[in-house]
């Protein structure tokens, strides 16, 4: 039984055919798209590598059905960075050393920017530990980690208080 | 790891939800949030070979006052139950218990109905339902029932639940004037399982306790009321000695299982030390 699902995918419109409804959002994005920026770790939910921004909310996208989807929007790594310029989240990952083997590395960053988006952390390190705790690093970069989301949402506040374009 | 293969619905309605429950009978099972359901199904613990997604029924979102009882319905997410600015204020152990569930990615899907129908011992909600004396408001092809907490769960997946009935809402009504709640969760690392927790909601009068439950997780086959060590509490002073009765009370009925979360006699004991956590600190935010 095929189902199409539509989709807004890093603001690109996709209408999906979906001849099996076992697909995952990561699969989806991973076998039948080729944005393979979205890793999986565990594929059950408990290290976040999977991660993306669901109509607004962090999800981990190995537990989530496409078929479910219908209307989204999606917002994956890929879509992150406008042409050569880095999103401040990504800026401040490399500023801070915030991988080393790099595999976790595309579901924290949409962690944190989730987290940033959700407006909860503040400046305060403890909070975003707590707010980034989805995201397991194997590497153990979780001390640069907490820098660069630190940085980066003093900057994007910053930006916004300025009115400077993101 | 891919699930077996299932034919997949999105009904609209409740009543288009119960009756495809009821057309595909023990073959069918409903998903929520999808974040217990699915690693099942992956696992191929659970093969259902029709899933029927309520993630579109309008009807089961929303948090409400009836009355003096709140009415959260079966979608709302922990990560809703945590906003959700009525709700900290006037019922702020759901935030405190909803926050000490997994991790943000999980609680923007997993759903309060899921995490109490599930049947899973390790889930937190149920034993803060039995504490609080919820009840679960369910929809069949019979009509509705409400179903109180306390009467719920059977054993580790199976509850009062019947095949084609659906979860609809949970029903919790105020808790006696100047009472507090809590809930202590010892666990091995951030987003895991309860070693032990404890749900205590405490009222106290002229300084003496004069209302108190006590609900255990993962220290049975379901979550345990454990009604003795209340009632123990009845006419006594909050202090070291009174919480202490209560922990030993509460770790009598316990029955857990020797895991990777520890040997069964240390998350027994574990559950006295939430229980006196619990306690004291719901004695601190109570009235008298
Ligand atoms: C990494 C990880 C860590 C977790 N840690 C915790 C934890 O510490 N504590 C905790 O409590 N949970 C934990 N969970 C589970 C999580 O909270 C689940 O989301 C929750 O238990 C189930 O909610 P759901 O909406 O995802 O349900 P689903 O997975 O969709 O469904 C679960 C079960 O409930 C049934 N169901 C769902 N909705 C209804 C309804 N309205 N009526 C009748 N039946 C229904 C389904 O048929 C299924 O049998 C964790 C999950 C993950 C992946
Ligand atoms: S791959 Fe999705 S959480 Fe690990
Ligand atoms: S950088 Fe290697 S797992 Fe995080």
């Amino acid at each position: 039984m095929n189902k199409s699902v539509n989709l807004s995918i890093n603001g690109t419109r996709h209408a999906v055919t979906l001849d099996d409804p076992r697909v995952t959002l990561l699969d989806l994005l991973r076998e039948r798209l080729d944005l393979t920026g979205t890793k999986k770790g565990c594929d059950r939910g408990q290290c976040g590598a999977c991660t993306i921004i669901l109509n607004g909310r962090r999800v981990n996208s190995c537990l989530t059905l496409a078929v479910s989807c219908g209307g989204a929007e999606i917002l994956t790594i890929e879509g992150l960075a406008q042409g050569d310029v880095l999103h401040p989240v990504q800026a401040a990952f490399i500023e801070h050393d915030a991988f080393q083997c790099g595999f976790c590395t595309p579901g924290q960053i949409m962690s944190a920017v989730g987290l940033i988006m959700e407006g909860q952390a503040g400046d305060d390190e403890e909070r975003i530990r707590e707010g980034m705790s989805g995201n397991l690093c194997r590497c153990g970069a979780y001390a640069g980690i907490t820098q660069a989301v630190r940085q980066a949402q003093a900057r994007m506040n910053e930006r916004e208080r300025t009115g400077e374009a993101a | 790891m891919i699930s077996g293969s299932f034919a997949f619905y999105r009904p609209h309605t409740i009543a288009e939800a119960v009756a495809m429950l009821a057309t595909h009978g023990d073959a069918a099972r409903l998903v929520a949030g999808g974040h217990s359901l699915i690693p099942m199904m992956k696992l191929r613990m659970a093969m259902p070979d029709h899933l029927i997604d309520v993630g579109g029924i309008a009807d089961l979102k929303g948090i409400k006052r009836d009355g003096s009882d709140w009415l959260i319905g079966a979608l709302t997410t922990q990560a809703e139950l945590i906003a959700d600015q009525a709700l900290a204020a006037g019922l702020p152990v759901l935030r405190e218990t909803a926050l000490q569930i997994a991790d943000p990615q999980v609680r923007n899907c997993g759903t309060l109905g899921g995490n109490i129908a599930n049947g899973d011992p390790g889930n937190d909600m149920p034993a803060v339902m039995l504490c609080l004396n919820a009840r679960f408001e369910v929809t069949g092809p019979g009509g509705k029932r409400s179903i109180p907490a306390r009467g719920f769960y059977h054993g580790a997946y199976v509850t009062s639940l019947a095949q084609d009935e659906i979860v609809t809402a949970v029903r919790i009504a105020a808790l006696p004037p100047g009472s507090a709640a809590a809930y202590e969760k010892l666990k091995r690392k951030v987003g895991d399982y309860a070693t032990a927790a404890a749900a205590v909601a405490l009222g106290l009068q002229d300084g003496k306790i004069n209302f108190c439950s006590i609900a255990l997780t993962n220290l049975a086959p379901t979550p345990l009321w454990a009604e003795a060590a209340g009632q123990a509490l009845i006419g006594r002073a909050p202090g070291a000695e009174s919480f202490a009765l209560a922990g030993r009370l509460a770790e009598e009925i316990t029955d857990p299982s020797s895991d990777a979360r520890g040997p069964a006699a240390y998350r027994t004991k574990m559950g006295g030390v939430m229980v006196r956590r619990a306690l004291a600190r719901a004695a601190l935010a109570a009235k008298t």
